[in-house]
């Protein structure tokens, strides 16, 4: 079916992260810009315990279904949606704002690779903490300071058994949120690592660091652009001994299989609709205010005239509205896919890559089309510019997601297309 | 809730349009277009797929009911065979879904029998003007009420088949408003200019029609007396071209991308190349994006909801489309892109078109 009614249950976490974003995050948007590394603890704690009263648990949707009693009924299902209120939630904060939106207790990218790739029983516990006492974040740390988009495949930190441990070493760079979920708050990281450098690909594996664990040390906060109430942190790892248990998905970590290789890409599939909401947050709020400056300012915008009767700014405006809702669309198809159970790596980088595009271009024109009220900071579109860019970046950079759609659309693989 | 994929009825249609796109339209596009005209037979095999014929009610003549949806998606279809063709094929609707969205009871029974029953006719409506600032909504064809008639004065280009039409749907504003008329072809005061050349589009014989005081009677105005509101009839015709253009890009996609498979250089195949490789992505990601702003503004419209703004959106997005892939199509190609024996540079001429296509094709 071919439908585009947004269910109820989407809409209700619209409507309350709206008001998250008016009342929680936009009047303090500008203050941590200019106080990067502060902690947003009024946001944190507000969001940890709307989190709770939601049935806790984190934003990210468990894939395993409720075991059953033997002899019940099987439990009537609605359509699954979880997938498609996780990319509304991350659009709607990031639209309040995406710096803020990244501070969320809630289980971001670290709780993405737990859930793409850790046992039931992994999941269970390391997705219960976010419905804790007290507010945790989470992270994934993948970039090195040699390498990012051939990540995690040149991957140089290690990982070696020693009886019921492994034992990590290396070094991370670039782990959005590492000082919150390490120092701020007990949360945990999600490291790759390998269990054999030369073996490539096959000694991939995903471990679970967590807060406190001897001989892992946030070493360096990055001073940044953007997006400054997230703090990137770089992560010594010397001698760190994680329990056994904390190595997810396959118990058989000695085995060389592709198989944890093949996790982080599905966690990217999981997780690039994600970046990619969040930059339609960005570029939805840019334009609104962008019209309400325009407004304001005397400059009215028809609308149902053909491009030949356009202005130059009325023009602008629509060929954004275009971008912005066709890339919407997409993303959303995307998680609707993932909702779906259909595979979506495709869409999943089309999305992501779309959305970097158009929330650059709508943010750097929003600033010009305002000339000085842009480019002032009495407003917040100068700020969005500067968040914007990351989306572009994280993730996954534009380059790399146009290298994985044209290996999918070619029918390529690394060796006939690098 | 959402959804992305057609049903299985949908399915089907799809199914059995693109087959004739592919094995019809595309193998007979070269020639008809070389030719300027288009074999009767290949149109009279695409209107007996029955896309109309099944969005019009038992009541009507027909065996089905509207749906946008279903209709974007055989759109798609027909431009992804071949764009001119499926204007051709598609004609008769620009004629009836307005009468079966905005006509009268007594409109309905009398106009559309004679449409969907039996064989293809020239049934067809003259909307476009010959302004480069036509804008569907502020026409310069005018109508205006006298002794219980109307008169039509202005311009129309664009007119398919106008020649030899069996049936004419005139667009006009009156008192400032953009409504429809039902025209007889042989009219006092209607002139059919010759036949108009365009940079594409060859294979359809379009005309200009000129109206200098033709009289229609009150009850030729679609609605009746309360005539009808203009806005989901303009959004439908939108749809309608920005469906067809989606196909026409997703084909010059799809040849361009077997080319560059195909095509060495230093050794290797074009597509193993990045800046060729990352040029079809953007073409791949830009169709599928656009795609799904043509389908939320038909789903829009077969909800009964305001399309308007989701309708200009798609076919402002989807004429962008059709004209970025079919230019790098041509790119890819090189060379022997620009040469008429490859359908890329076809593709480029029908895709630059697509901006004026709307009011000849309805969903």
């Amino acid at each position: 079916m071919i439908s585009f009614e947004i269910p109820d249950k989407v809409r209700n976490a619209v409507t309350l992260m709206t008001m998250v974003g008016e009342n929680m995050m936009r009047p303090v948007a500008r203050y941590f810009d200019d106080h990067e590394h502060e902690v947003p603890w009024d946001y944190i704690n507000m969001m940890h315990d709307a989190n709770k009263q939601m049935g806790g648990g984190g934003f990210v949707p468990s894939t395993d279904k409720p075991k059953k009693a033997e002899g019940e009924a099987p439990k009537k299902e609605g359509p699954r949606v979880a997938y498609q209120r996780l990319a509304y939630s991350a659009e709607a904060l990031s639209w309040g704002d995406a710096a803020l939106y990244l501070c969320s207790p809630v289980g971001l990218l670290g709780a993405a690779a737990v859930a793409a790739t850790g046992t039931p029983e992994q999941k269970q516990r390391f997705l219960a903490r976010f419905a804790g006492d007290k507010p945790v974040l989470d992270g994934m740390a993948l970039t090195e300071p040699h390498a990012g988009s051939a990540m995690p495949a040149d991957v140089r930190t290690t990982a070696v058994r020693d009886g019921d441990s492994g034992v990590l070493n290396g070094e991370k760079i670039f782990v959005t949120g590492a000082h919150k979920a390490l120092i701020d708050t007990q949360g945990f990281l999600v490291i790759w690592a390998t269990i054999d450098a030369s073996a490539g690909r096959a000694g991939v594996r995903p471990f679970v660091v967590e807060a406190g664990t001897p001989g892992c040390t946030v070493t360096k906060l990055e001073h940044k652009l953007g997006i400054r109430a997230s703090d990137t942190g770089s992560v010594v790892l010397q001698d760190c001994r994680i329990p056994f248990d904390n190595i997810l998905g396959s118990p058989e970590v000695e085995k060389k299989t592709t198989e944890g290789f093949k996790g982080a890409m599905a966690t990217f599939d999981a997780s690039r609709p994600m970046v990619a909401a969040s930059a339609m947050g960005i570029a939805r709020a840019t334009l609104e205010t962008l019209k309400e400056l325009l407004a304001q300012n005397g400059v009215t915008l028809r609308t149902g005239i053909p491009r030949s009767r356009m202005t130059n700014i009325e023009r602008e405006v629509a060929d954004m509205e275009i971008q912005l809702r066709s890339t919407w669309l997409l993303i959303l198809k995307s998680v609707w896919m993932m909702d779906e159970k259909k595979p979506n790596n495709l869409e999943a980088s089309m999305g992501k890559m779309r959305a970097g595009d158009v929330v650059v271009r709508i943010t750097q024109k929003a600033v010009e089309l305002l000339g000085p009220l842009g480019y002032s900071r009495e407003h917040l579109i100068e700020k969005w510019f500067r968040d914007a860019k990351v989306n572009d970046l994280y993730e996954g950079t534009g380059q790399i997601n146009r290298l994985i759609i044209a290996r999918r659309i070619l029918g390529y693989g690394r060796r006939e297309l690098a | 809730m959402f959804g992305f994929e057609p049903n299985e009825e949908q399915k089907m249609l799809v199914d059995s349009v693109q087959r004739y796109a592919l094995n019809d339209l595309r193998a007979a596009a070269h020639d008809a277009d070389e030719a300027g005209e288009l074999p009767p037979a290949l149109v009279k095999k695409g209107w007996e797929l029955g896309v109309l014929q099944a969005s019009i009610p038992e009541a009507y003549g027909g065996f089905g009911d509207r749906s946008a949806v279903t209709g974007v998606l055989a759109a798609e279809e027909l431009g992804y065979g071949d764009l001119t063709a499926g204007l051709a094929v598609m004609a008769p609707a620009a004629y009836a879904i307005p009468i079966l969205v905005a006509g009268t009871e007594e409109q309905k029974k009398s106009l559309l029998p004679p449409v969907v029953e039996g064989d293809w006719k020239p049934y067809v409506s003259a909307f476009v003007e010959p302004n480069l600032d036509f804008s569907a909504a502020d026409m310069r064809t005018t109508a205006v009420r006298k002794n219980g008639s109307y008169v039509l004065n202005g311009v129309k280009t664009l007119v398919p088949h106008a020649a030899n039409a069996a049936g004419l749907l005139v667009y006009a504003a009156l008192d400032g408003k953009t409504q429809a008329f039902v025209v007889p072809p042989k009219s006092a005061g209607l002139k059919i200019g010759d036949r108009e050349a365009w940079c594409g589009l060859n294979a359809l014989p379009t005309h200009k029609l000129t109206l200098e005081g033709v009289t229609v009677p009150a009850d030729a105005r679609l609605g009746g007396d309360a005539g009808h509101d203009p806005q989901p009839l303009i959004a439908a015709t939108q749809v309608a071209a920005a469906a067809l253009a989606i196909g026409l890009a997703k084909a010059a996609y799809e040849y361009s991308l077997a080319y560059a498979k195909d095509r060495t250089v230093f050794g290797v195949p074009i597509a193993q190349k990045q800046s060729l490789a990352f040029m079809l992505a953007e073409m791949a990601t830009d169709i599928e994006a656009i795609r799904l702003l043509v389908w939320e503004a038909a789903w829009l419209l077969d909800e009964g909801k305001d399309a308007a703004h989701a309708a200009q959106m798609a076919i402002l997005g989807a004429s962008d489309t059709a004209m970025m892939v079919t230019d790098r199509a041509v790119q890819l190609l090189g060379g022997h892109g620009y040469i008429r024996e490859h359908p890329v540079e076809r593709w480029m001429r029908n895709g630059r078109g697509v901006p004026n296509f709307p009011g000849m094709a309805m969903v």
